[in-house]
């Protein structure tokens, strides 16, 4: 068994991994003690290597029968205070949401991985970015966030799950990282290395049998007058802490651009390479790219409304985190946005030509 | 003065928000007197269903999580397998834990859990007003039978027990009931030796079923509501130990 923040596949070797098996190994160089996960796909790959990996650590790994039994596994290891996680694609999330909402009302650290494809309904297995309603809204019934990294690339989505698990520990609460099905089959070399730690509070809440000491309990409901309410204003506080300190976001030649092009996870990776042909076509363009998806960077992208500029939005979707570059541009300059749903992938040329009809640039010949 | 009876520490001592008659409060001692009598207060966690029992954590004076409708099962097995050394019981109702929370059971039973859980069969939905439940007999007026449990309309009662005692994953099942000095004591010691099974390592899941008392839904007196658990309930719920004799 290994310790954690350490993995016997950690190291400073370069190794090629695709998104859902490096998303895998880096919880458990997170010290992952347990995963739990119902098979969908385009996340497979998680599974079947947690299946390999896990014991091998010394670590579990269990298949359950439904989403809906793998999120109250993870709630139960949660509350004994294990670091734990389960993954699973767009129709699975949505039976896990009744769970994220206890994490979130029994103030309880998780990592849920969502590998987006198309809906709704059982959609398709295409990459998508459907979801980022559900992941940013709290999804679940109730008054809660959950924190969302929106990573673009196999290294980041590694990355990210480290912090996930230091996050979901920290403000005791479920951290979801908002994948696509490009991102997770996709292959890219990567470096697994261990990054610095937060410093984490002892769990001295947790579920642990209540020997020489008055018992824990774990609950959500709480019925006298007012006692609720003094929870959610708890949750709220702990909120603003998390948008104050926790928002992470890219911005490329934003300074100087006429044109300001906003999109996360794979989107932007297409986006970047639109930009960088508009440069080259002598279009000021910049883009900005938001990791965090909530905490959303409302301050970055209000700045970058100072100035007259338009932005423009490009999602995987028909519109979803639109919205929030809206209420942060908040009428200050135009915002535009252009999307391909149902497993849609925007083109670099469908974006550069966007780029150029914006700017008032004449069309490329065909 | 010698002291013939007392409350046991792990049973806190406060007042009941259980109706009149209702068997919630005996089972709960039950569970208490044997985690006191094994000395595993330390290293137990509970697990509250949704329902009555949802606050049986106000009563039980060890660890405790209250989780979603039915999903009991899963939240222990969450539990057990990354803290084996941990004694998890979960405490459910009917409602809980044959009607949403079948599924969860019968994986937890069928996989061979090594968890121990406390299944009280009152044959209706209690906390939400009396609702007809799987276990509900035929013919018994509830909320949502106004004229009585059709075998036609609403299926015949389930059997959890017996449904459970097919799968190879479990190795204790046994009925009883709260109907009457005899039948405590006897569910006593089957709550008992359900821990017991827990603490002795053995592989897979182990339930008490208990027939329990619910007077305000089954608009009995309390007095009344036990000699219908025998008169009724017994017929189609016979007691026993269904499978893994102690």
């Amino acid at each position: 068994m290994t310790e954690r923040g350490q993995s016997s596949r950690g190291g400073d070797k370069r190794v090629l991994m695709c998104g859902n098996e490096a998303l895998a190994e880096a919880a458990i160089m997170a010290g992952c003690d347990a995963y739990f996960g119902y098979p969908i796909t385009p996340q497979n790959e998680i599974s079947a290597y947690m299946a390999r990996r896990m014991p091998d650590e010394g670590r579990v790994f269990l298949q359950s029968e439904s989403e809906l039994a793998a999120i109250n596994m993870v709630f139960g290891a949660s509350a004994t205070g294990q670091r734990t996680m389960t993954s699973s694609s767009s129709p699975g999330i949505s039976l896990m949401q009744e769970g994220i909402s206890y994490l979130a009302g029994a103030e309880l650290p998780a990592v849920v991985v969502n590998v987006m494809r198309g809906g709704p309904g059982l959609g398709n297995i295409a990459p998508s970015q459907g979801d980022y309603f559900q992941a940013t809204r709290g999804g679940g019934h109730g008054d809660y966030r959950t924190i969302v990294f929106g990573p673009s690339s196999v290294q980041e989505l590694a990355d990210c799950m480290l912090l996930a698990f230091d996050l979901a520990d920290l403000y005791r609460m479920p951290v979801m990282v908002l994948a696509d099905g490009i991102l997770g089959q996709m292959m890219e070399p990567i470096v697994l290395k261990e990054k610095p730690r937060r410093d984490l509070p002892a769990k001295e809440w947790a579920l642990t049998g209540a020997e020489g000491r008055p018992q824990n309990i774990v609950r959500s409901l709480w019925l006298g007058e007012g006692v609720l309410e003094e929870l959610n204003c708890t949750l709220r506080d702990r909120y603003e802490q998390i948008q104050k300190n926790e928002v992470i976001c890219e911005q490329h030649d934003v300074d100087d651009a006429e044109i300001v092009v906003v999109a996360y996870g794979v989107a932007a990776r297409i986006v970047c390479a639109a930009v960088q042909k508009a440069k080259q076509d002598g279009i000021k363009a910049g883009w900005i790219r938001p990791v965090t998806l909530w905490p959303f960077p409302i301050e970055q992208i209000s700045k970058a409304a100072d100035e007259l500029r338009i932005f423009l939005v490009v999602e995987m979707s028909n519109g979803q985190m639109v919205e929030d570059v809206r209420l942060a541009v908040s009428g200050k300059a135009p915002v535009v946005f252009y999307g391909r749903p149902g497993g849609g992938v925007p083109t670099v040329d469908e974006i550069f030509e966007l780029i150029k009809q914006l700017t008032l640039r004449s069309k490329t010949p065909i | 003065m010698k002291t013939v009876f007392e409350r046991t520490p792990t049973l806190k001592d406060c007042p009941t928000h259980y109706c009149p008659g209702c068997g919630h409060g005996i089972a709960h001692r039950l569970i208490a007197e044997t985690i006191d009598e094994l000395g595993i207060r330390g290293r137990t966690i509970g697990i509250a269903p949704v329902g009555c029992a949802v606050l049986a954590y106000d009563y039980l004076d060890v660890d405790m999580i209250e989780v979603a409708h039915g999903r009991a099962p899963a939240v222990a097995t969450g539990m057990k397998r990354t803290n084996p050394d941990k004694i998890i019981f979960s405490y459910q109702g009917d409602g809980d834990l044959a009607s949403i929370g079948a599924g969860e059971i019968l994986h937890a039973g069928h996989r061979g859990e090594q968890i121990t859980v406390i299944f009280i069969n009152n044959a209706v939905f209690g906390m939400t007003g009396g609702q007809m439940a799987p276990t509900t007999m035929l013919e018994q007026v509830t909320a949502t039978t106004p004229k009585g449990r059709t075998a036609a309309g609403e299926g015949y009662p389930l059997q959890v027990a017996e449904l459970l005692v097919t799968l190879p994953g479990t190795i204790y099942v046994e009925r009883c009931a709260l109907s009457s000095v005899a039948q405590v004591r006897n569910t006593k010691k089957a709550i008992k030796h359900a821990f017991e099974l827990q603490l002795s390592g053995a592989q897979g899941l182990s339930l008490v079923e208990v027939l329990s008392p619910c007077p305000t839904y089954w608009r009995l007196s309390p007095a009344k509501a036990m000699e219908w658990i025998e008169s009724h309930m017994t017929k189609v719920f016979p007691l026993g130990q269904l499978k893994g004799g102690r």
